[in-house]
């Protein structure tokens, strides 16, 4: 009768406290440089230690630089990173510090290493937290004095969402991404669709999905509002977790994988809301506006004026005023000043593969700045075994150091004002990756496409 | 930040921009701190609206108008009436920090996104879901008179547009109220706990 998401809270309750919120054990603390700082000053204000150091993991991702790493040239930024690496020594937790090859961004790392696994409660003082959900755990963003609470007392104090699932049946047609299928229930669900609750993603479209875009798909639940994202752990997560570095190992592991199998919706298992979308209905997506809902078919035109609701008209026109682009308008073939591929959302290697296999043998184009991140130090060295990094270099592309970099405009790579960015990465808001930058939300491919063309390009017609 | 709740009676600050997302509320250039100075975050609340490039106030923008300028004090500016899902985004409590340090402690919304709205209530900033009629009512009675007044009732629950009379019932957990109520906060409430948590670890 149980959902899959109340089969792991259910089995983190330390009480539910009368009139009130849920006493929920937290298994992994995430800390990064940004929303750390403050909670560890309440610990030392409080006279506290961290009560299970083991259980957390801290590397700076958000202010690293992804041209070099030998240092970071802003003073805050330079401080809040030292300051992670100074709080991890104190309080005796694992550091992944900057330039080496364990650092990345968080919800690249925590995957890749086995950190994050099924059935586990695991939070980070950060919205995208969601992604670690792929791997069939409840994984939720939390703020900066829940930080402090879990780092004091390895839990939290939450209500209990409503769960919601959404079902993708059907087979994706060819150039559609886990980037796009986001995009796509975005759109239709708007950016506080589902706000209270915690969304499974099931259905045929997300059993045969990689890893890789099952990671992306939940990363980007944050987005229309959700308190977390998860896919019932199956075969296809078993064959990515057995060896990485944190994984249970030998009879462990056999015994691991025999608890996760248990770990799905049962058959009768009702949710608050459920909804179904055919995989055959969604294309590669763009968005045009400055929401990740806000989004079309790559060869949609912008809705007209009179298409939208009158009471939205106002916030409608302002969020086109800003990307200076008009209703109606097709944005297929406009250019385009900045391609970035990577974040948290399209860092990993498939990403890098789906770029690659665009742009092999064909020449950037001259308009176009291209960032291309790893999220990870080891997504970069794969991508250099792979041979990836020629294949890129030869098309005209550098590949930079894992960071944020790009996402969030707090390092040095800034979209400038005004400039158009086509980008994997996962918000289009205001100002998001600079101050009056604009930008454009897509998946690798269509990102590839239109790094090779200079304009915004459909995949599938990349080459006609 | 820490004060005791009881009754606020207050004029508003109306910032009627629907999916205001955190970035808006505080741009991520400010995350590079590592204190909580509530001054800073203060003055950096909605600070990309309130200023153009060159730090000049915007003269149009809500906050900048003179009848809502004045720094929020005793009655004066403590509630911001807000659009719907304020609070979308980035998980930042930077965003809660800019708001209480700017001296705001009520935000009043039809809704509020999940995680801000929890960051809101640890930093002693109450979020009050209303009605979109409610709402809207009270942005009209805003706007028609700016020295109009909203009181908020903590202990019995109830928000009162003071102009037209009308009240609603707004949610608020008893465990909430009692910390906000008794400045109280959620890490004193677990390490209450210890043993609880303990006993847990051990039995799994
Ligand atoms: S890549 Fe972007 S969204 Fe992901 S953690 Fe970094 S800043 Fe946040």
């Amino acid at each position: 009768m149980r959902t899959l998401f109340d089969k792991i809270w259910d089995a983190h309750v330390i009480q539910n406290v009368p009139d009130g919120p849920t006493q929920l054990y937290i298994d992994r603390l995430y800390a990064h440089e940004v929303t750390s700082p403050q909670a560890f000053d309440t610990l030392r204000d409080k006279g506290l230690r961290v009560f299970r150091p083991g259980q957390v993991v801290a590397m700076p991702d958000h202010n690293t630089p992804s041209d070099q790493q030998a240092c970071i040239h802003d003073e805050v930024g330079r401080k809040q990173v030292e300051t992670l690496k100074r709080n991890c020594e104190e309080f005796g937790i694992r550091h992944f510090a900057m330039g080496t090859k364990d650092n990345g961004i968080i919800h690249v790392v925590g995957p890749e290493k086995g950190l994050s696994l099924p059935g586990m409660t695991i939070v980070c003082g950060d919205s995208h937290t969601s992604t670690h959900g792929a791997v069939g755990a409840v994984a939720m963003g939390i703020g900066t004095s829940e930080v402090a609470q879990v780092l004091a007392s390895q839990c939290i104090l939450q209500q209990k969402p409503k769960t919601m699932r959404i079902n993708i049946e059907g087979t994706l047609p060819e150039g559609t991404t886990a980037k796009d299928v986001a995009l796509y229930i975005m759109a239709q669900m708007t950016t506080s669709g589902a706000t209270g609750y915690a969304v499974e993603y099931a259905g045929s479209a997300i059993r045969s999905m990689s890893m890789e875009g099952r990671l992306t798909l939940s990363n980007l639940s944050i987005e229309m509002g959700s308190r977390a994202g998860l896919i019932a752990p199956d075969e296809t997560t078993f064959a990515y977790l057995k060896g990485r570095e944190y994984a249970p190992k030998g009879a462990e592991w056999d015994r691991a994988v025999e608890e996760w199998k248990k770990l799905r919706s049962d058959d009768d298992a009702v949710f608050d809301k459920e909804v179904t979308y055919r995989a055959e209905d969604i294309t590669p997506r763009i968005t045009y506006g400055t929401n990740p809902g806000a989004g079309i078919a790559v060869d949609e035109c912008i809705p007209t004026l009179e298409s939208i609701p009158e009471q939205e008209r106002d916030q409608f026109l302002a969020q086109l005023d800003y990307m200076q682009f008009q209703p109606g308008q097709k944005l297929e073939g406009v250019p385009v000043d900045y391609v970035f591929l990577g974040a948290c959302t399209n860092g990993r290697i498939e990403d890098f593969r789906a770029f690659a296999s665009v742009v092999k043998g064909k020449k950037k184009a001259p308009n176009v700045v291209a960032w291309l991140v790893p999220g990870s130090w080891a997504v970069r060295q794969q991508i250099v075994d792979e041979g990836i990094d020629k294949v890129l270099s030869e098309a005209g592309f550098e590949l930079r150091l894992p960071s944020c970099s790009a996402c969030l405009a707090m390092n040095p790579d800034k979209v400038p004002a005004g400039k158009l960015a086509i980008s994997t990465s996962n918000r289009n808001f205001v100002g998001r990756q600079g101050p009056g930058a604009r930008t454009i939300l897509a998946s690798p491919l269509t990102v590839a496409a239109s790094a090779i063309t200079g304009v915004v390009t459909d995949i599938r017609k990349l080459g006609e | 930040m820490k004060q005791e709740f009881d009754i606020i009676q207050s004029t508003c600050i109306p910032i009627a921009i629907d999916n205001c997302n955190t970035d808006l509320i505080i741009p991520a250039r400010y995350l590079a701190s590592t204190t909580r100075d509530p001054k800073f975050f203060g003055d950096a609340f909605m600070h990309d609206l309130r200023y153009d490039g060159d730090g000049r106030p915007v003269d149009d923008f809500v906050m900048n108008l003179p009848e809502y300028s004045g720094a929020p004090h005793e009655g004066v500016h403590e509630i911001i009436v807000a659009g719907a899902n304020w609070g979308s985004g980035s998980s930042r409590e930077h965003a809660a920090w800019a708001i209480a340090g700017y001296g705001v402690r009520v935000v009043i919304s039809s809704s509020f996104a999940d995680i801000h709205r929890n960051n809101l209530l640890n930093n002693f900033v109450l979020p009050v879901v209303v009605s979109v009629d409610f709402q809207q009512e009270l942005f009209a009675t805003i706007n028609e008179n700016p020295q109009a007044e909203v009181r908020v009732d903590v202990p019995n629950q109830m928000v009162t547009n003071k102009k037209t009379g009308r009240s609603e019932h707004f949610e608020l957990n008893g465990y909430k109220k009692y910390c906000l109520m008794n400045a109280l906060d959620d890490i004193d409430f677990l390490l209450e706990n210890k043993d609880k948590i303990e006993a847990w670890e051990n039995q799994k």
